[in-house]
């Protein structure tokens, strides 16, 4: 059987797997659909986190972009890995105390005010959404690549599928279809690793087996031309590895349908704990990307460059993805040869696209190690799985929104419990199936978009989460003052930034932001946030007695404010 | 519901922030300070064949923040048995039976 069927096989045999726990895992209240009753285990729960939290992008994009990029790919390794301990520390044990539903919920209940939980609603759609959007532009890539459809077919199946375990089980399904997922996302990740790593050292494990490799890809890249591959800050100034990093940790832990994840463990210890499992199951993906980008851009060097065009593109992996449309050779100086910065490209001069696309490295590593066919399939699988899970946490997270914070908390207080599972059922199709249409006609700035989502998050959540959990004195003007100048802060300079990519301007309005460029500013954006936050609650009346005790309360697994009686109770709906 | 209990609530709070702010100094250090302010004299090292500042921001800083949290994770769980404000199954009962 050839790639393909295989391919069918295995993307059909996990997408049963996945209906099948949806149909388990059917909810009957609202309680189920969006904290998965709050019954979750810790390592159960990390796993969840671990797919719902690697996208498509992780799988499929970032070990290309660490190959391209070399050490200032770092950005994107400490970026997303180091907000676990934000969150873990400063988050997730005061947030599962609090007990609620959703991230609105609690900016909604901790600065006492209407307004304020709108507008972290506005903030939570416009971050999730544009991140789901490209999820489901990833499902449908991933489709069209493997299994030969179009896009629009693509997307449309991973809508209906994500539709059906979302609508059926709400976050209970969705979260154990997640941990079904990871499985399938993380076996299908390291064995092509393993096998390369194997292949090329005889050590089977790729984070020991890169001391013997990358010495020999920095003395191969600086020989053919390229960047010397562990040198620091040759694709990025130190400024902005630092302020992309922070933007991208920070943006961590203030992004909803992460932090949602913690809501839905049984008590505050466990998640504590879930958080640890999390970042332990999400670690050893991407320990190994860096390792994947060494091995296949050593072998690429090795085996490609500087060979005849001709014998290059008769090899057979050549062969198949050039057919896909992500490799394409180019004789840029004319020698009958394919240099090496014909391969990478290189930034001049003069500037040379590079031939091989970055999904490659991970697409196509498993034919470079010359896995069987039934493994190379299982990658399809596997990017499938990361998108779709990613896609679904978001999901709830938009719904819930509309769902729960505004109309369970603001439109119909009065409503029962049967008629807001309804309502969270509904919202739930419309959304997946809006995102499934911006998956099928991404507005041009889609993929920009995402990576800003982090800047956003750092810029309007974060910090009002944070002074809201551990400083009793930041009040709801406060909050609103800073999420607002926080979100415009940074929407505007990014807007002026990206203006060509975003507008379709000429030129952007601005090159960066005193040497920070878009992925970083979301982190001048927090600063921002924290500073008008200070300032405007010192300004206006304290918060009411009832939510200092709130605060105080949180900060307790087991009893509240010694002397008091509040309790938030452990989720209970509408106290 | 628990009855009122009396425990030194400043100092185990004190307690919660010092161990919070201590393990961030960590991830500050592995993080921002030794992966990329001082990557590159680092990099005069090396661990196994990878220069040292290259490794702690590709490998090691990731290794740390995974024991960072589940450090954090236990001390507290200890800080908490400690002041006996740790959850019991009574308190930790699962929203409504059946969902």
């Amino acid at each position: 059987m050839g790639i393909q069927e295989w391919t069918y096989v295995m993307v059909g045999l996990t997408f049963a797997l996945y209906i099948g726990i949806a149909v388990v895992t059917r909810v009957k209240t609202t309680a189920g659909f969006y904290v998965a009753g709050q019954g979750v285990g810790a390592v159960a729960n990390g796993m969840a986190t671990a797919a719902d939290w690697m996208s498509a992008a992780s799988f499929i994009s970032m070990a290309g972009s660490i190959a391209f990029m070399g050490y200032d790919g770092a950005v994107y390794l400490m970026g997303w890995t180091g907000g676990y301990v934000l969150l873990a520390l400063l988050l997730a044990p005061f947030l599962r105390k609090f007990g609620k539903y959703t991230v609105p919920d609690f900016v909604g209940d901790r600065y006492y005010s209407s307004t304020a939980r709108v507008v972290a609603v506005v903030a939570a759609i416009f971050v999730s959404f544009t991140y789901v959007a490209g999820q489901m532009r990833g499902v449908g890539i991933v489709f069209s690549r493997f299994l030969g459809v179009s896009i629009e077919v693509g997307v449309t199946i991973g809508m209906v599928l994500v539709a059906f375990y979302a609508v059926l089980g709400g976050m209970k399904g969705v979260t154990y279809t997640q941990i079904a997922q990871y499985m399938v996302l993380i076996f299908a990740y390291l064995a092509p690793a393993i096998a390369i790593a194997f292949l090329l050292t005889n050590n089977p494990f790729p984070q020991a087996a890169i001391g013997e490799i990358l010495p020999k890809l920095n003395q191969i890249t600086v020989d053919l031309g390229l960047t010397h591959y562990a040198r620091a800050f040759t694709e990025l100034s130190m400024l902005n590895v630092l302020f992309i990093t922070i933007a991208l940790m920070v943006g961590t832990a203030g992004l909803p349908h992460v932090i949602v994840r913690f809501y839905t463990v049984r008590s505050v210890a466990a998640a504590r704990w879930s958080a640890g499992w999390a970042l332990l199951f999400i670690a050893i993906l991407y320990t190994t990307a860096p390792t994947i980008a060494i091995f296949a851009k050593y072998v690429i060097l090795r085996d490609l460059a500087g060979q005849p065009m001709a014998a290059v593109q008769a090899v057979p992996w050549v062969q198949n993805w050039t057919e896909t449309g992500l490799i394409k050779l180019q004789d840029v100086n004319g020698n009958g040869i394919a240099d090496a910065p014909e391969l990478f490209g290189s930034k001049g001069p003069p500037e040379v696209t590079a031939a091989i696309d970055r999904d490659i490295i991970v697409l196509a590593t498993p034919e470079i190690a010359r896995l069987a066919p039934w493994l190379i399939a299982l990658v399809a699988a596997g990017g499938l799985a990361a998108a779709l899970s990613t896609a679904s946490g978001l999901l709830i997270v938009i719904s819930s929104a509309i769902a729960h914070d505004i109309y369970g908390q603001l439109v119909n207080p009065a409503a029962d419990d049967r008629r807001r599972l309804l309502v969270g059922r509904i919202t739930t199709t419309v959304a997946v199936v809006v995102a499934g249409y911006f998956g099928i006609n991404p507005p041009g700035f889609v993929a920009e978009v995402v990576a800003f989502a982090f800047g956003l998050a750092a810029a309007s959540f974060f910090p009002v989460i944070i002074l809201g959990i551990f400083w009793k004195r930041a009040t709801k003007q406060g909050a609103i003052a800073g999420m607002v100048t926080g979100l415009a802060f940074t929407v505007a300079v990014i807007a002026m930034i990206r203006a060509p990519q975003i507008f379709g301007a000429g030129a952007p309005v601005i090159k960066d932001f005193f040497g920070i460029n878009a992925q970083g500013v979301g982190t001048v954006g927090m600063f921002l946030n924290f500073a008008v936050m200070w300032v405007v609650s010192l300004l206006t009346p304290p918060p009411p007695a009832e939510v200092q005790a709130m605060v105080e309360g949180i900060r307790y697994p087991r009893v509240m404010r010694p002397a008091g009686t509040f309790n938030p109770t452990h989720g209970q709906p509408g106290v | 519901m628990t009855a009122p209990h009396t425990f030194d609530h400043e100092r185990y709070w004190r307690r919660t922030i010092t161990r919070i702010l201590v393990l961030l100094a960590v991830w500050l250090l592995v993080g921002p300070v030794m992966s990329i302010l001082f990557v590159e004299p680092l990099n005069r090292f090396s661990i196994g064949g990878v220069p040292f500042g290259f490794w702690m921001g590709q490998q090691g800083s990731i290794y740390v923040f995974v024991a960072l949290i589940f450090v954090n994770a236990w001390l507290a769980d200890r800080q908490d048995r400690e002041f006996d404000v740790h959850e019991t199954p009574e308190t930790t009962r699962q929203v409504v039976g059946e969902h």
